[in-house]
C-alpha cells in the first residue's frame, strides 16, 4: 500500500506542477525567456484565492476571480517588463526577471506579514477511503482541477481559430506574422492564461498545506524550471508528462535515498542525470 | 565603530573574488552559471574541516581553490553537453544538489546546524583584511592579464559564436572547462576566507540566493568588465547598509533596482556612459 501512496502523492505534486510549469513553458516557448517572477505571479494566486475565500466564503467563486485578477496582472509584467528588453542577451530578461521576483516576495512580506496567513475554515478537508488508501478531497480536487484546465486548453488549443494562431506563432512567429495574426495579442494571451493556471496551482498549494507564506513560490518554481527543461524547453506535451515524472521521482526519492539527498537535491539530481544522458531533455521540441 | 567597517570591506573583498570568479565564466567565455555559490560553499566546508583539523592557513585555502577548481572543472563537463538556457538550469541544479548532499550530512558537516568554532587564521581582523585585500588585487590583475592573453581571445571567439570558433580550430571544449576550473577556483578561495571570516557556517549562505546575487553583482556591474564587476559588487555588497534606515524595506529595494538596472541599463553600470552619451547623441545634445 505504500507504494501506492507514494505514487498517489507524487501524481498529486506533478499535477501541482503541471499547473505553474506549463505556464511558463509557454513563456519560453513564444519568448526564450525563463520567467522566473512567474513565481510571484503563482503565490499571489495564493494570496488572492486565500483572502478573496475568506472574504466570501465560496472557493468556487474566488478562484476564477483570482486567476482572471492573476491572469491580468501577468500580462502587465509582459508589458512592463519584458516586451522593452526582449533584444537584448537572455540573461537580462533573466536577471530582470529574478529582481521582480525578490520585490514581489517582499511585498507580500510587507503587506500581508511574514508569518503567512491560514483559511478560516480550510474548505475540502473530508476524507474518501479507497480500499486502503486515504485520500483528501483536496487531493481529489487538485487532480481533477488540473486535469480538466489542462485539458480544455489543449482542446482549445486545438480546436479554435485562437488556439490554431497561438501554436502557429510559437512555431514560427515571423511566419506567422506574415499570415496576419497579431504576434503581440498572441503574447498578451499567452502571459493571461500562464499566469492564471500559475494563480490555480497557488490556490491548489494553499489549500493542500493550508498556508499561504511570503516565500511560498520559490521552491516550486524552482522545480518548474526543472520541469522545463526535462520536457524539451517550450514543448507543452513533454511539460506535463515531465512533470508527473518530477512528482512521482521525488516521491520514490525522498523514502528510498532521503538520507543522503533532500526533495530538492533529488528532483535536480534526476534532472542532471536525464540531460547528461538526453541533452535536448525528455522531450525534445520537433 | 572601525571593527564594523573592517567586517564590512572584508566581506566586500570576498565578495569581489567570488565576482571574478564568476565574471570568467559567464562574461569571458559566455557560459551562464546559476550554481557558483556551490562553489562558494566547497571552499568554505573544505576549510572549514581542514582548519578543524589543524592544518595551516594558507594550506587550506589553497586546498579550497583545488577542490572547488576540480569539482568546477567536472560540472564544465555538462556545458559540453548541453548549452544557454539548459546550462543554466542544469547549474542551478548543482548548487541544489550541493546544499542537500551537505544538508543531509550530519555527522562530517554538520547537516542544518553548519559547522561552528572554526580556528581563526591568526592575524587579527586588520591583518586578515589585508591579507584579502592582497588577494582581490591579484585575481583582479589575473583576470585583467587573461584578458589579453591568447585564452581570453578564445573564451571570447566561444562566448561570441562557439560554432564559428569550433570552425577555426579553436579547441572550444577545452577553453570552456579551463574558463570554469579557473572560475570556480577563485570562488572556492572566496568560500575559505568567508570561512575563516564568519568562523561559522551553514549550509544556507551557499544557497540559491547566494548564486543569484553574485550574477547580479558581475549583471549590473557590467558583465565581462572586471572594473564593472568591481563596482557592482562594491555597490550591491554595501546597499543593504545604505538602506538601513529603512531595514524592513531594503530586501524590496534590492530587487526593485536589480530590476529597474536590467530594464533601464542592460549592459550594466559599465556601459551606462555609452548608453548616456548615445541618448545625448540622437537628442542632439538638446535638453
Amino acid at each position: 500500500m505504500l507504494y501506492v501512496e507514494l505514487l498517489i502523492q507524487g501524481l498529486i505534486y506533478g499535477c501541482m506542477y503541471a499547473m505553474i510549469a506549463v505556464g511558463l513553458t509557454l513563456v519560453y516557448g513564444l519568448l526564450r525567456i525563463l520567467h522566473v517572477a512567474h513565481a510571484g505571479l503563482f503565490a499571489l494566486g495564493g494570496y488572492l484565492g486565500l483572502l478573496l475565500t475568506n472574504a466570501t466564503g465560496s472557493l468556487l467563486l474566488s478562484m476564477p476571480l483570482a486567476a482572471g485578477l492573476v491572469g491580468l496582472l501577468g500580462m502587465v509584467v509582459y508589458r512592463l517588463c519584458y516586451q522593452p528588453i526582449l533584444d537584448r542577451p537572455p540573461y537580462v530578461a533573466l536577471i530582470a526577471s529574478i529582481g521582480l521576483f525578490i520585490a514581489m516576495e517582499e511585498l507580500f512580506r510587507l503587506i500581508f506579514g511574514p508569518y503567512g496567513l491560514t483559511y478560516t475554515h480550510a474548505p475540502l478537508q473530508q476524507l474518501f477511503r479507497f480500499s486502503g488508501v486515504t485520500l483528501r478531497a483536496v487531493d481529489l480536487a487538485i487532480v481533477v482541477g488540473s486535469v480538466s484546465l489542462l485539458g480544455s486548453l489543449a482542446w482549445l488549443a486545438k480546436n479554435t481559430r485562437t488556439g490554431i494562431a497561438w501554436r502557429a506563432t510559437v512555431d514560427d512567429p515571423q511566419m506567422a506574422g506574415s499570415f496576419g495574426i497579431s504576434v503581440l495579442k498572441v503574447r498578451y494571451l499567452n502571459f493571461f492564461i500562464g499566469s492564471a493556471l500559475a494563480g490555480i496551482g497557488g490556490i491548489f498549494i494553499s489549500l493542500l498545506s493550508n498556508l499561504v507564506e511570503p516565500t511560498m513560490g520559490g521552491v516550486p518554481s524552482y522545480k518548474a524550471l526543472a520541469i522545463i527543461v526535462l520536457g524539451g524547453l517550450g514543448n507543452v506535451g513533454g511539460t506535463l508528462i515531465a512533470s508527473l515524472v518530477l512528482g512521482v521521482v521525488e516521491a520514490f526519492g525522498t523514502i528510498f535515498i532521503g538520507d543522503y539527498l533532500d526533495r530538492d537535491a533529488i528532483a535536480f539530481g534526476f534532472l542532471i542525470l536525464v540531460l547528461m544522458i538526453r541533452p535536448q531533455g525528455l522531450f525534445a521540441r520537433s | 565603530m572601525l571593527i564594523y567597517e573592517l567586517s564590512l570591506a572584508t566581506v566586500v573583498c570576498i565578495n569581489i573574488i567570488q565576482a571574478i570568479g564568476l565574471n570568467l565564466i559567464t562574461g569571458y567565455c559566455g557560459q551562464i552559471s546559476l550554481g557558483h555559490a556551490a562553489f562558494y560553499g566547497i571552499g568554505a566546508y573544505t576549510t572549514a574541516l581542514m582548519a578543524k583539523a589543524g592544518f595551516p592557513g594558507p594550506v587550506n585555502l589553497m586546498a579550497a581553490m583545488l577542490l572547488s577548481g576540480s569539482v568546477g572543472a567536472v560540472v564544465g563537463l555538462t556545458s559540453l553537453r548541453v548549452r544557454e538556457d539548459f546550462l543554466a538550469i542544469t547549474t542551478m541544479g548543482v548548487g541544489f544538489l550541493f546544499l542537500g548532499i551537505v544538508r543531509q550530512q550530519e555527522r562530517f558537516l554538520g547537516g542544518e546546524l553548519g559547522i561552528s568554532s572554526i580556528p581563526s587564521f591568526g592575524l587579527g581582523k586588520p591583518g586578515f583584511f589585508g591579507l584579502t585585500l592582497i588577494l582581490v588585487i591579484l585575481t583582479a590583475a589575473f583576470s585583467l592579464y587573461l584578458k589579453k592573453t591568447w585564452m581570453g581571445f578564445a573564451f571570447e571567439a566561444v562566448a561570441d559564436d562557439e560554432d564559428t570558433a569550433r570552425v577555426l580550430s579553436v579547441n572550444v571544449s577545452a577553453y570552456k572547462l579551463v574558463a570554469f576550473a579557473l572560475g570556480t577556483a577563485m570562488a572556492g578561495l572566496a568560500g575559505g576566507l568567508y570561512c575563516y571570516f564568519a568562523r561559522f557556517i551553514v549550509p544556507d549562505d551557499f544557497g540559491f540566493i547566494t548564486s543569484i546575487s553574485v550574477l547580479s553583482m558581475v549583471a549590473v556591474g557590467g558583465i565581462g568588465s572586471v572594473y564593472g564587476v568591481i563596482l557592482g559588487t562594491v555597490l550591491l555588497t554595501l546597499m543593504p547598509d545604505f538602506f538601513r534606515f529603512i531595514s524592513d524595506y531594503k530586501l524590496f529595494v534590492y530587487g526593485a533596482l536589480l530590476f529597474a538596472v536590467m530594464r533601464f541599463a542592460p549592459e550594466g553600470l559599465a556601459g551606462l556612459p555609452a548608453l548616456v552619451s548615445a541618448k545625448v547623441a540622437r537628442t542632439g545634445g538638446a535638453p
